[in-house]
């Protein structure tokens, strides 16, 4: 069911209304790897990634699963191949994890059919793969930012199917960051499940990524394995932003180090700085690719 | 869930993979969830990470067991509850049958109610008490159901079709229809829910904008009541004395003078457009994740939404022609069912029961408790003030969202 | 710029006021109008214009109360769909007065007055702690959504308290709907002392308001006492709805609307908005109650009921132009 799939975009063009937010755009996800789309605020990423889970339909271009377009195909056949988690889903209050969890089976199921033993099976792996099998009956609303985040993803786990992520490491710290990525790396290495997600950080998308597109301007400005697209150039053109690049120490990995006003290559000795000059290079930094809040979509659920 | 594995699967998953193989898939302690051990069930001694690469090919058995049992158990509450509130119905029933005025004992109502012709009963049971117990139990699942519909869908427990506005619409158009236009019987029912339907489209037009928000359309909705509200208030003004009476039910909501004629109309949008509504449940159940998260699995919303509303604003309409708008059995139906059957599962069926049982229990109420008659609408529309205050108190010590 | 609106609607209002006692059922001549203001009542047109006088007074007075009391609220809760019509104040009002008059045997307007700030106090409390439960706070449609739950329960109590008593059931429905028309000059005596009072606490409460519209946190860090302003400029509001609800009546939408169109031509300092609310405020009211007079001839439509048929669409327009996630 998963690995197998193809999904791409032709000359896809969006917008809202009268705003066009991508304009001509090609894309074609590598079927069983991991895709990581990075890019600027406002750059089209996560309009992008509703238009392929055909929640927004492209004002010309199609998306094309396995050569289908997206837009002309039941809605629940579609579902039953694609998977999307939003950025802030709303969760019922009082809902318990595995009743949540099961809410994923409803591609699968016809009108009026019984909940069969395969739904609890996919319910129970879901579970099982995130390591959620102990919450199984807490309420949702108990449970901290990471594992609420983990719940999520078991949601559209017992989906089965391809995942697209709309930056599933929001609002979650560092730890937890790594922990869900980690997780999705399992499912691809362990499944072959296609994955698609929307990054904000550079480091972590070029670390977790097999495939990584930037995105400037509603366009795909770059495509390819992190080590090819993450460049200092790439970087300037994308994020404004002058940057050098080292091999991660720790993955060999690409790492973008940010260069500031104030840290020119070279010159750069911690102690020759004020305090102030560290404040402003940490804003620098933010403003480098740590996300803004107005592009949020709501206010989403705040962090317990 | 036949996997196409793109790498050899070992406890630890770094084996000769062709891409990198990423650090963090090492044995190092993977956050919080390491700490949690193994889940019960899952063989002893092996480590968190081995059952959760077992968990990403297939759960174990005895894992898919326990999801088994523990959704049979939620949804065992669920039907007791279900079964208590129609048996607690079905007691009231009976009970309004038989007493009132004169009492009559159970086997002649339930001669009665079988069709048996009983000297004085049969007359005061079949025709008065009867339809207005009839009429009391389906215009509540009219009202449970309408209203459990739209707080689910709109997300917000206080946005209830009494409040947003539909069942003002019918009761303006009653009105107008009785007072002004000197309407009766089938035609104030038609108007009423001609107004119920038209007042139901404004305000989902007038809430349209580029993509419709549940926000919106509750405001909206405000703001019409408000002017419907005082249409009514005003048609009332000039009402003769004797047309008065009558012309209050459109006011409170009232079962007086129901007779087998209110009871059918009712009866049968309730045959028609329960199931629709049953249909969706599920999809209705989704769309509380969220349009974006109900769409991607699979629910057209829109579609979905429309056919709700249309629904759910039809039984509405119906049953506030039959009765008038009862005050907040729509409001409260659906937040009593969710407190009593759990969040699990669909609150359709448990609401319609509590609407039922309330209307039932406040018209009997109202005829007997209080030494003057009351019309129904009065006696649920002063519960509707401490279940406000409920709502503050439990929020208060939960924390909780409204 | 700022004192030609004001002046412009001062100059509208008092225009308004003079076609107030003008139109009517019967057509006046200006004669028998200044002849009538002058004390004569000795023609039935005269006796007509004498009539008039305090119901265009009343009109005004209340237009004003209603008109700074929605600015005021609109400014205490920070909140764009403030009424005292839509968070239930008024009906609030209406109760107590319903309750004072079924149980207590009241008459004298001045028990009016008392009850109905009561009430309309009790009330505003308790919808605003509907409305700020949950996340997020006190959000517009929280508050309208709590405010329009109330009014629709205490509407239920209002029935509940006057069905057993048909003889007063016509005297107490005049409080469900309100209007102008039954004023005399006892009760506007009665009404303006502490509509006065009522107003001076709101004037003064203009520059704690414009602290107020940056922030609870913002405003404490300007060295104003949040909790404080909030609750005398509150006080004031809650007066200036409830005096005129015992004499006039609910009457909604003319402090919904009000404030509005004043920012619109005025902007957000209250220094200026406050009176110019008031101002406008009378002019609309006393509009309403003319047109009322047009439209329905021979018979007269109740002001609070044009004021619904006007403030709703213009509800729904402020409803509409909101952002969704401003809500």
């Amino acid at each position: 069911m998963t690995g197998t799939h193809r999904l791409e975009a032709n000359g896809l063009t969006l917008g809202y209304r009268d705003r066009i937010v991508v304009e001509g755009l090609d894309l074609a996800v590598p079927p069983g790897r991991i895709t990581a789309v990075v890019g600027a605020n406002a750059c089209g990423k996560s309009t992008l990634l509703r238009s392929m889970s055909r929640l927004l339909a492209p004002q010309s271009g199609q998306v094309l699963l396995d050569g289908r377009q997206i837009h002309s195909m039941p809605a629940k056949e579609l579902a039953r191949t694609l998977g999307l988690l939003p950025q802030s889903p709303l969760a019922p209050e009082g809902i318990t994890v595995a009743d949540l969890v099961g809410r994923g089976r409803h591609p699968h199921q016809r009108l009026l059919s019984r909940w069969r033993q395969e739904d609890d099976a996919a319910v129970a792996a879901a579970l099982e793969a995130t390591g959620t099998t102990e919450l199984a009956d807490r309420a949702i609303d108990e449970l901290s930012g990471g594992q609420r985040q983990r719940v999520w993803i078991a949601m559209v786990l017992a989906q089965q199917t391809d995942l697209l992520l709309d930056e599933p490491t929001t609002f979650l710290d560092v730890n937890h960051q790594v922990e869900v990525l980690d997780l999705l790396t399992d499912l691809n290495r362990g499944r072959g499940t296609t994955i698609v997600m929307v990054l904000h950080d550079l480091n972590l998308a070029a670390r977790y990524a097999d495939h990584l597109v930037a995105m400037a301007a509603g366009r795909v400005h770059a495509a390819g394995a992190p080590g090819e697209v993450l460049t200092a150039g790439v970087v300037r053109t994308v994020f404004g932003l002058e940057s050098r690049i080292v091999a991660d120490p720790v993955s060999g990995r690409p790492l973008v180090l940010p260069i500031g006003r104030h840290h020119t290559e070279g010159a750069d000795r911690a102690g020759e700085h004020g305090a102030a000059a560290g404040m402003r290079e940490r804003d620098a930094l933010q403003g480098g690719y740590a996300r803004q809040p107005e592009e949020r979509s709501s206010p989403g659920e705040p962090e317990a | 869930m036949n996997a196409v594995p793109a790498a050899p699967q070992g406890p630890a998953s770094h084996g000769p993979v062709s891409h990198d193989p990423s650090a963090s898939h090492g044995p190092a302690p993977h956050g919080p969830s390491a700490s949690q051990g193994p889940a019960p069930g899952s063989a002893p001694g092996s480590s968190p990470v081995a059952a959760r690469e077992r968990g990403i090919l297939a759960a174990p058995p005895e894992l898919t067991g326990a999801v088994t049992h523990s959704r049979l158990r939620r949804g065992r509450r669920r039907r007791l509850v279900v079964l208590v509130l129609a048996a607690l119905i079905a007691g009231v029933f009976l009970l309004t049958l038989m007493v009132g005025q004169t009492f009559y004992p159970l086997d002649q109502v339930v001669r009665v109610v079988l069709g048996e012709d009983v000297p004085g009963a049969s007359f005061t049971v079949g025709r008065l008490r009867l339809p207005r117990a009839m009429l009391a139990v389906l215009a509540g699942a009219c009202f449970g159901l309408g209203g459990v519909v739209f707080q689910t869908m709109l997300r917000n427990p206080l946005a209830s079709p009494d409040i947003i506005g539909i069942s003002s619409g019918a009761s303006a158009a009653a009105a107008f229809a009785i007072i002004m236009l000197s309407m009766g019987g089938v035609q104030v029912s038609i108007v009423a829910i001609a107004g119920g339907l038209g007042v139901a489209l404004a305000v989902y037009l007038l809430s349209f904008r580029g993509g419709l928000a549940g926000t919106r359309l509750i405001l909206v909705g405000i703001g019409v009541a408000a002017m419907l509200d005082s249409v009514t208030a005003y048609v009332l003004s000039k009402a003769p004395q004797w047309e008065l009476q009558e012309a209050m039910r459109w006011l409170t909501g009232s079962l007086n003078g129901a007779g087998y004629g209110t009871v059918m109309p009712v009866l049968v949008a309730l045959a028609v457009l329960g199931p629709v509504l049953l249909s969706q449940s599920r999809a209705l159940s989704l769309l509380r994740l969220g349009d974006d998260t109900a769409a991607a699995l699979g629910v057209r919303t829109e579609r979905t939404r429309i056919l709700l509303i249309v629904a759910a604003v039809g039984l509405i309409a119906f049953a506030t022609a039959a009765t008038g708008p009862i005050a907040f059995v729509a409001f409260l139906s659906g937040p009593i069912a969710a407190r009593i059957a759990g969040p699990a599962g669909s609150l359709l069926i448990p609401s319609a029961l509590v609407g039922a049982l309330l209307v039932l229990v406040a018209d009997f109420a109202g005829q007997f408790l209080f030494g003057l008659r009351y019309p129904v609408g009065v006696v649920t529309g002063a519960l509707g003030a401490p279940y406000l205050l409920y709502l503050i108190i439990r929020t208060n010590r939960t924390g909780g969202s409204l | 710029m700022r004192v030609l609106w004001l002046l412009l609607a001062a100059v509208l209002t008092a225009l308004l006021g003079a076609a107030s006692l003008v139109i009517g059922s019967r057509e006046v001549p200006w004669t028998d109008v200044l002849a009538a203001l002058q004390g004569s009542a000795d023609n039935l047109n005269q006796a007509a214009v004498t009539k008039r006088i305090p119901r265009t007074v009343l009109a005004l007075l209340a237009g004003a109360a209603l008109g700074l009391a929605g600015a005021v609220m609109q400014g205490v809760t920070r909140n764009p769909l403030a009424d005292p019509g839509i968070l239930g104040v008024n009906m609030g009002a209406s109760l107590a007065v319903a309750v004072g008059i079924a149980w207590f045997g009241m008459f004298s307007y001045t028990a009016f007055i008392w009850t109905a700030i009561l009430g309309a106090a009790v009330t505003a409390v308790f919808v605003y702690a509907i409305g700020s439960l949950g996340r997020g706070g006190a959000t517009p449609l929280k508050l309208a959504l709590a405010g329009a739950a109330t009014s629709a329960a205490l509407v239920s109590f209002i029935s509940a308290v006057v069905l057993p008593r048909a003889d007063i059931a016509q005297s107490v429905r005049s409080w469900q709907i309100g209007g102008v028309g039954g004023a005399g000059f006892e009760g506007i005596g009665r009404m303006l002392p502490f509509l006065i009072a009522g107003a001076v606490i709101c004037l003064l409460a203009a520059r704690p308001l414009n602290s107020l519209a940056l922030g609870d946190e913002l405003a404490a860090g300007l060295g104003e006492r949040v909790a404080v302003a909030r609750a005398a400029a509150a006080l004031g509001a809650v007066m200036l709805c409830g005096a005129v609800t015992a004499i006039a009546g609910p009457i909604g939408f003319v402090g919904l609307v009000v404030p509005h169109l004043c920012r619109l031509l005025i902007g957000v300092d209250h220094r200026w908005l406050l009176p110019f609310s008031a101002l406008t405020g009378a002019a609309l009211l006393t509009a309403s109650d003319v047109a009322g007079r047009i439209i329905a001839r021979p018979e007269e439509l109740d002001v609070g009921i044009v004021t619904a048929l006007v403030g709703a669409p213009f509800f729904i327009y402020i409803v509409r132009r909101q952002k969704v996630r401003e809500l």
